[in-house]
């Protein structure tokens, strides 16, 4: 039985539908069925107060890493689809590397079991480009895009033999997949765990060169054009990266790019005495890349904003700085870091919103992220001046794994919504 | 003349950050980490302690008597772990020589869990040596008030004792540093030794500091650590009052490093027709062990201007005078 809603009073922000302005909702039937004029005879089942709250489209996340199957001590399905729904996150895409990996429709099924079970944000999956991540033999394309993957991606692996790997393209466009790069020249990266710069020479940490990344985009480009398939670059690190794609962009190439969030913020510096939770994998790089991709995303270049969430337990980052596991718990800080984009006015709040709503969809394919009538009432309502500090007692996923512990984050969900359901929210009204 | 020099001035380099866990808030030392980040004074006062205990007719003394020092090394190694033994003998401490093979780990306990362990055998003192860079930083991150660490060189980032009983023999042959051209030859990119050397050099106000290596050999950002980068030997080696050979992994060819051990000793290797480049008067070092004829032959590693074994015997009085210099009290105060 559907719940009928009306959202009253609140600040809706739909950059696809261009409203910006203090306007009513409301839903019925998992569906938007109305703005700013209540539909005919509506009765709401319930009312929520939005005033001073921000209300749009649910976040769409292009890469969390959800760690099951596999990797259970460090989060579950459930434990990070109710971290992202308290997030205002509403759809998650998690990358293939699973224990097993996601190489067939199987895994696909028993993740979209667990994800229906705990009943919270929407869980979608990217398959493996080949087999076991393994780079030699191509994946069943064909059937886990039936089982229901939104794209192919090799994740971290590398594809050594450039053959293959336009192979591989070739059968990706054969059946309308995307293909996800996370660009990266695996000879060049060598182990490294920092970006490779006077800091890393000091620290004594092996570092991954800029051309680790920029190497890759190359080569990815040429196979792209080669094989003709629709490709989307995944967590850009570098400012020359960005660069490429903008070339490639402006010759014709129909290529996507995505950065993940915390690279607008942190840089190499942050690691300072060997703090592991900015061990992260592409590394934090300079201040230059920084600033590069903040201007790649306010340029257009870099279309999308992800957590790149990688929740880990406390022991992944108790060790040694280049003995620890990489990667940051991002789902809870995405909303409010994407929305200080906006109070320092790199982007306006709708323009910010866009890129971890409208822009995701499009690059997955998805008809979501938006409030048009009849849509998918995948709704995340904010306080945008709420105020909270990052500790592990205001962290909800279960890796409390950020460099961003001890910040002063102004903005958090207050209610979220999944096919009209209100599946979270702060207060009972 | 092929040698290349940076462009730029060197730049000093920045330090990490200012609250310092190697310092106690007296500003005398807690941990001896890494020498980056610590001021000249503690440093002339290593020097100055080692000294002292060079100076002394007796060869044992009291200080740390009553204390219990680990030596931790997960890496083998024989000159540096025993010269570290021998220091805590000489101040009466109690030893314990801990050598970890990888296998440990893969019994599944954490480094935390063998710290506890050890912290509750009432050891006072860590003696590390790690293979990753930022592992003693990372035990001293851990420690109780009362319990100090002593990094005994952690993967390519530091070898503080080593650096500085290194400044000790220079400083016996040529006491002012402002005065002093040095160069640096070898395997800068993956040495803690030569970290540690360029830090505690600048920190003492060397005149000019050279690094001499190929490309491949030099870690990025060379130029941003107050020194100048040289490629060719005989142009780096030219007036210089003291020469710092690096240990090669013999390895290093295969990951291409370099070509062949012939073609970088032809290059880079120490011989005695090079060292008349140098100063007439110029000294010769080494941390050792030596690959004669890799790095050095063996006319300069046992001629007149080499002080190779000075600096072994100079690293049990350097230790000695760290140890004493950091060791705790059970209250978190200096016991020196």
């Amino acid at each position: 039985m559907s719940t009928r809603i009306h959202i009253k009073g609140g600040h809706l922000i739909d950059p696809t539908n261009d409203i910006d302005a203090v306007t009513d909702l409301w839903i019925a039937d998992g569906k938007v069925q109305s703005i700013a004029k209540a539909p005919d005879g509506f009765t709401a089942d319930q009312t929520i107060n939005a005033e001073q709250q921000i209300v749009c489209p649910g976040l769409i996340d292009l890469s969390a890493r959800i760690r099951e199957p596999g990797q259970e001590h460090k989060a579950t399905i459930a434990s990070e689809t109710t971290a992202a729904a308290k997030a205002g996150i509403t759809t998650l895409v998690c990358p293939p590397d699973t224990q097993p990996v996601i190489d067939s429709p199987a895994i696909v099924e028993l993740i979209h079991l667990k994800a229906r079970e705990a009943g919270m944000s929407h869980l979608h999956m990217l398959g493996a480009l080949t087999c076991n991540l393994g780079g030699e033999l191509i994946s069943e394309m064909h059937s886990l895009k039936e089982a229901g993957v939104l794209g192919m991606s090799n994740a971290n692996q590398p594809v050594p033999n450039s053959l293959i790997l336009g192979r591989a393209f070739e059968y990706a466009a054969t059946h309308d997949l995307t293909v996800f790069i996370r660009p990266d020249d695996n000879g060049l990266s060598d182990n490294g765990c920092v970006h490779e710069s006077a800091l890393s020479s000091r620290l004594g940490l092996p570092g991954i060169p800029e051309a680790a990344e920029t190497v890759a985009v190359a080569r990815h480009l040429e196979l792209i054009e080669q094989t003709g398939v629709r490709a989307h670059f995944s967590q850009l690190s570098t400012a020359r990266a960005a660069n490429m794609i903008a070339r490639a962009r402006h010759d014709g190439l129909k290529v996507t790019a995505d950065v993940a969030i915390h690279h607008l913020y942190l840089t190499d510096i942050d690691i300072r005495d060997y703090n592991s939770a900015c061990h992260l994998i592409p590394p934090l790089r300079s201040e230059r890349d920084r600033d590069g991709l903040r201007d790649a995303l306010k340029q257009g270049v870099i279309d999308a904003i992800c957590s790149d969430h990688q929740p880990h337990d406390p022991d992944a980052k108790q060790a040694p700085f280049p003995d620890t596991e990489p990667g940051m718990s991002g789902l809870d800080t995405l909303l409010p870091l994407v929305k200080r984009l906006a109070d320092e006015k790199l982007l306006s709040l709708s323009e910010a919103i866009d890129r971890v709503t409208r822009l995701p969809a499009n690059i997955l394919g998805l008809d979501q992220g938006h409030l048009s009538v009849g849509a998918n009432a995948d709704i995340c309502i904010f306080d945008p001046d709420m105020s909270w500090g990052v500790s592990s007692d205001t962290l909800n996923s279960a890796g409390h794994n950020t460099p961003f512990i001890g910040w002063e984050m102004h903005g958090r969900a207050t209610r979220t919504l999944v096919n009209g359901q209100l599946i979270f929210s702060t207060d009972h009204d | 003349m092929s040698s290349v020099k940076t462009q730029a001035q060197p730049t000093q380099p920045v330090k990490l950050r200012p609250g310092n866990i190697q310092l106690d808030q007296q500003g005398k030392l807690r941990h001896f980490l890494a020498i980056e980040g610590l001021p000249k004074t503690v440093l002339t006062q290593i020097l100055d302690t080692a000294e002292s205990f060079t100076a002394s007719e007796e060869k044992k003394f009291e200080l740390l008597k009553g204390h219990t020092i680990a030596n931790l090394f997960f890496e083998p190694s024989t000159r540096t772990r025993t010269t570290f033994e021998l220091a805590a003998k000489r101040l009466s401490a109690d030893v314990l020589n801990i050598n970890i093979s990888a296998s440990s780990s893969s019994k599944g306990e954490t480094l935390l869990d063998m710290l506890r362990n050890l912290e509750a055998m009432h050891v006072d003192m860590f003696v590390v040596r790690h293979g990753s860079s930022g592992a003693a930083h990372f035990i001293a991150n851990h420690v109780p008030k009362h319990v100090s660490v002593l990094n005994a060189g952690d993967g390519s980032h530091e070898h503080p004792t080593q650096a500085m009983l290194d400044m000790f023999t220079i400083r016996q042959h040529k006491p002012d540093f402002p005065s002093l051209r040095v160069a640096i030859v070898g395997d800068i990119m993956h040495s803690r030794v030569a970290r540690s050397q360029i830090h505690a050099l600048n920190t003492l106000g060397v005149g000019e500091l050279r690094v001499i290596a190929p490309q491949t050999l030099l870690p990025a950002g060379i130029d941003k650590m107050g020194v100048q980068v040289y490629q060719d030997m005989d142009a780096g080696i030219k007036d210089v009052d003291v020469v710092i050979m690096l240990r090669l992994q013999r390895e290093r060819m295969h990951g291409a490093f370099i070509p062949s051990e012939h073609e970088y000793f032809k290059l880079y290797g120490m011989t005695e027709a090079r060292l008349a480049l140098a100063k007439p008067n110029a000294i010769v070092m080494h941390p050792g062990p030596i690959n004669r004829g890799v790095e050095m032959d063996s006319a300069v590693a046992d001629g007149s201007h080499s002080v190779i074994l000075q600096q072994v015997s100079n690293g049990i009085a350097v230790r000695m005078a760290a140890m004493a210099m950091a060791m705790r009290n059970p209250d978190g105060s200096s016991a020196s």
